[in-house]
């Protein structure tokens, strides 16, 4: 547990020293902020930030933990020269890179977000939001642990991470859709609502919605659950399934950390 | 003492250790020679568990080690190339390692001087020349005052003062009773330094024995011919 704290420290350390997480947090303060100055409503700004949260921080995340896994190689090298077991230095790793990610999401969607006054109708949609991003932040910081330990080329797992994005933020409901063209003359409902529970971007889409009441608003999938899953069932359902993609992803990384030749 | 039993690598098809024995006996220093590609590397790096075996086993005073991490705190490591995180000062990356192996931070004063580094402690490390990153390496390698150090060839990128005088340090390390692994292409470093010599070629071991007995059994006086001689023979086995 200490070494694992020590390894953040260097991590989180080594991250506030270099310009891109200002970069990263400002991105996130200029969107909040804007779109709450210049849309009334501030549950449609909530939705407008929401659909851009719902593709940069996944997109940032992976790549982001994908080079980083690759470009430490000689640093996880030295330090694993030292008496140092694995499973710290992986969790370390984890946790210092999604961190500083986390970190500048939330001040500053949190620091645009005050900025405007916040009112009490968007309030909620915000937490959730930020819950969202940063759950996503984690879940995807953990898939590109996952892929750069799989490959050891770092062209294969970049490009396989960016098709993995690609899949997941963009193909994936377009085949749901396309899915549902289909088959709409049965009953599908079912087999979309499990669809849509495989993919990590859509869940939190869904999560919230549920809090939002805006389905009408968003996609096909969303529409779905909020109409099955309108109560708690919904909600502990989308939570434990977000939960279970950050802790498959993570564990096999740890593995595949674990038996890795460096 | 370490001792090497059976090990066993394969990287894909690739077999780059078949069935690897021997010892390293303490206030010696051991030689792996051998040519590009034959497993030394690997070796030193499945002593140092950053390299995992198929089969086989290391035992470090009497005690395996596979799957253990606390033994590396009596090892110091020295690898061919020196890696460290970039954009920090060579103090930075030395407190670090002391911080992880919970040791206050003592510069070797008289170590840095030896190894003429007291200008560069506060440069980046992206900022160094590569002697000055294995200079660094080789402070880092010996300041905890290991029992075990391990050298993968040390002194390629040195300067012949700096090589000198690391050396001169190696020795007297190998005075205090240390176990020392080296592997070197420069035979005439290997004939000062080395006690005890293992030719390696192809993933096996094709001589284990003092430098002095490879030299009588191959009826030569210089290591290099010795060491030639050999690699032809197996050669024209093959």
């Amino acid at each position: 547990m200490e070494l694992i704290g020590k390894i953040i420290r260097f991590e989180l350390s080594n991250a506030f020293r270099s310009k891109w997480i200002i970069a990263y947090s400002l991105f996130f303060f200029l969107l909040s902020y804007l779109l709450l100055s210049f849309e009334t409503d501030s549950a449609k700004a909530a939705i407008s930030m929401m659909n851009i949260v719902l593709i940069v921080i996944p997109l940032v995340s992976i790549i982001f933990g994908t080079i980083f896994v690759y470009n430490s190689r000689d640093y996880i090298e030295m330090i694993l020269c030292q008496p140092i077991d694995r499973t710290s230095l992986f969790l370390g790793l984890y946790l210092g890179n999604s961190i500083p990610l986390a970190f500048g999401f939330f001040t500053g969607t949190m620091s645009g977000f005050l900025l405007n006054g916040f009112s009490f109708s968007s309030t909620e949609g915000f937490i959730i939001l930020l819950l969202v991003g940063i759950s996503l932040t984690f879940i995807f910081t953990a898939i590109a642990f996952y892929v750069a330990i799989k490959f050891s080329d770092k062209a294969k797992g970049l490009g396989f991470s960016i098709i993995l994005w690609l899949l997941l933020a963009v193909v994936y409901d377009g085949m749901i859709l396309l899915f549902v063209y289909f088959f709409q003359e049965y009953p599908i409902d079912n087999t979309v609502l499990i669809i849509s529970l495989l993919n990590p971007i859509d869940l939190g889409r869904i999560l919230f919605i549920l809090n939002f009441d805006v389905s009408a608003l968003m996609g096909y999938t969303g529409a779905m659950f909020n109409k099955f899953f309108g109560g708690s069932l919904g909600m502990i359902l989308s939570v434990f399934t977000l939960v279970l993609w950050f802790f498959i992803p993570a564990l096999l990384g740890l593995r595949g950390f674990k038996k890795k030749d460096f | 003492m370490i001792r090497i039993k059976q090990l066993e690598k394969k990287f894909g098809k690739f077999e780059v250790l078949k069935g690897i024995s021997f010892d390293v006996e303490p206030g010696k220093i051991t030689a792996i020679v051998g040519p590009n590609g034959s497993g030394k590397t690997t070796i030193i790096k499945t002593i140092l568990g950053l390299v995992k075996p198929d089969d086989g086993d290391i035992l470090i005073n009497d005690k395996s080690v596979l799957g253990d991490f606390l033994y590396r705190k009596d090892i110091g490591y020295m690898p061919q190339t020196a890696s460290f995180p970039e954009n920090i000062t060579v103090r930075e990356v030395i407190k670090m390692i002391c911080d992880l192996r919970n040791s206050r931070m003592n510069l070797d004063e008289h170590l840095i001087n030896k190894l003429n580094l007291s200008s560069e402690l506060g440069k980046q490390i992206k900022n160094l020349s590569g002697g000055n990153k294995q200079k660094v390496s080789a402070l880092i390698s010996l300041m905890f005052d290991p029992s075990i150090i391990i050298l993968d060839e040390p002194t390629a990128g040195l300067d012949p003062v700096a090589s000198s005088h690391f050396k001169e340090i190696i020795l007297n390390e190998k005075k205090k009773g240390k176990s020392i692994i080296l592997t070197s292409h420069i035979m005439s470093e290997i004939e000062e330094m080395a006690d005890h010599i293992i030719f390696l070629l192809e993933g096996k071991i094709c001589f284990d024995g003092s430098i002095l007995s490879l030299l009588t059994y191959k009826g030569e006086s210089k290591l290099e011919k010795a060491i030639a001689n050999m690699m032809s023979e197996v050669t024209k086995w093959n």
